[in-house]
């Protein structure tokens, strides 16, 4: 290669870089995966056993929910059962509802799986469910826990990927959050929880806006609503056994 | 061998890339909440700066220097990516918190400045340590805006509560004001000043 400022050279100069430096990053993300989403299954049983009122960090995390969750289930619309995982066992169906994403099933409409985690906890069981949907700028997504009356919320978890620092981030805010333990969600087979801004019309189905933040509220509120309005038919099956 | 000193030992004082060069202030305010976040980012810059500074140096020869930028950059973009897949496996809280600042890394200035200035015309062993040098030089910068913001931020220090319980029973209060980024450039401002008072030649006339 006689001449480094040659336009040839410099076309081969930068295709060996690029294809090297690819290379590098294939191998890293490849070897790096397992690690990665162990973490993230980390992060994800952290979420499920905040929402169920459980203290928990991150290197407790999963003992925790071995010991509590023994229980993952995927329900479809109509409330039955497609998948059943317990005590570390596939039991029925092929996916883990643990591993299920539940944005893409939301996107399958009726033929979504919607998983719940049945938490034993105190003597108490606790129903977590995931729910997801849009923020202002992005999806905001979480888990709400719901009480053994199948109505009473226990607690909730919220998340997001790109909201306002300040104004919409807030919904991950412990204060936000604690003000749905003890609301009720169903009312004549509708989801009536909901946030909504300035007055309240109904103390038992209703918490509080972020204030600055109308868009991210209202994505939370409708979040819960097409979520939760999922999971009705299921709840009835269980109220009837 | 004295010369070789003087690159580790001129990028923490007379030459800091933050104190004296300004390089770098973005990051320095945004990550400085609290030491934890502090550490791991100037680790991270120092071994970008350090890694890019050696293979940059090493290649110097035959970059053709119409593309040169392009060059370094593919590199730090490559180490960078590297740097924050490795946080994302080994610590997750701590790359969750500086969330997109990892990835700003590419832009910082000191990382580019250092692989133009020195790199492109020096060995790679004098490359290292001036890598090294200027990643120390930026680390001791977030770290004392870092500990400086967190224990009378919030505190604690490492996540660990410092101020013991009877200080807050007597009436002491945190210091909302320094967990703002604005408070951290006055911090910056205050080591600037210090340091050159007593570095008088630092002085513009």
């Amino acid at each position: 290669m006689a001449n480094k400022e040659s336009n040839s050279y410099i076309f081969m100069y930068s295709t060996i870089l690029v294809v090297v430096a690819a290379a590098v990053l294939a191998v890293a993300a490849v070897g790096l995966k397992p690690f990665q989403k162990k973490n993230q299954e980390i992060e994800k049983m952290q979420q499920l056993l905040t929402a169920a009122g459980i203290d928990n960090d991150a290197k407790t995390a999963e003992n925790i929910y071995k010991e509590c969750f023994k229980q993952e289930l995927a329900v479809n619309k109509k409330g039955l059962q497609v998948s059943v995982y317990e005590n570390g066992k596939l039991t029925k169906g092929d996916i883990r509802p643990f591993d299920i994403e539940l944005a893409k099933e939301l996107a399958k409409g009726d033929e979504a799986m919607l998983p719940v985690y049945i938490c034993k906890h105190d003597g108490k069981t606790i129903y977590v469910v995931p729910v997801y949907g849009t923020g202002l700028y992005g999806p905001v997504w979480g888990n709400v826990a719901i009480a053994e009356d199948l109505n009473t919320v226990v607690g909730v978890l919220f998340d997001h990927s790109g909201e306002t620092p300040g104004l919409g981030a807030e919904i991950t805010n412990p204060k936000f959050r604690e003000q749905f333990a003890g609301k009720q969600i169903f009312d004549n087979g509708e989801v009536k929880l909901a946030v909504v801004k300035g007055n309240k019309t109904d103390e038992k189905f209703q918490a509080d806006a972020v204030t600055g933040a109308t868009n991210t509220s209202n994505g939370v509120s409708n979040m819960l609503k097409n979520c939760l309005s999922n999971y009705i038919e299921y709840f009835k099956t269980l109220k009837t056994e | 061998m004295a010369n070789n000193l003087k690159l580790i030992k001129n990028p923490l004082s007379k030459e800091n890339p933050i104190a004296v060069q300004v390089l770098g202030i973005c990051s320095a305010l945004a990550v400085t909440t609290q030491l934890k976040p502090a550490v791991v980012m100037a680790l991270s810059v120092t071994v970008v700066v350090v890694l890019s500074n050696v293979i940059v140096s090493l290649l110097r020869n035959t970059i053709p220097s119409r593309i040169r930028i392009i060059v370094q950059l593919v590199i730090v973009s490559m180490m960078v990516i590297l740097v924050d897949q490795f946080l994302k496996a080994f610590v997750y809280d701590v790359s969750k918190q500086l969330s997109v600042f990892v990835g700003l890394i590419i832009t910082n200035c000191i990382v580019m400045g250092r692989l133009e200035a020195f790199a492109l015309a020096n060995k790679p062993l004098p490359s290292l340590l001036d890598g090294i040098g200027n990643g120390l030089g930026y680390a001791v910068i977030l770290i004392i805006v870092g500990f400086v913001r967190e224990l009378l931020g919030q505190g604690s220090l490492w996540g660990y509560k410092v101020i013991p319980e009877c200080f807050f029973e007597a009436g002491y209060v945190n210091n909302g004001l320094m967990t703002m980024p604005a408070m951290a450039l006055i911090l910056v401002g205050v080591i600037i000043w210090i340091h050159r008072s007593r570095n008088k030649d630092l002085c513009e006339k």
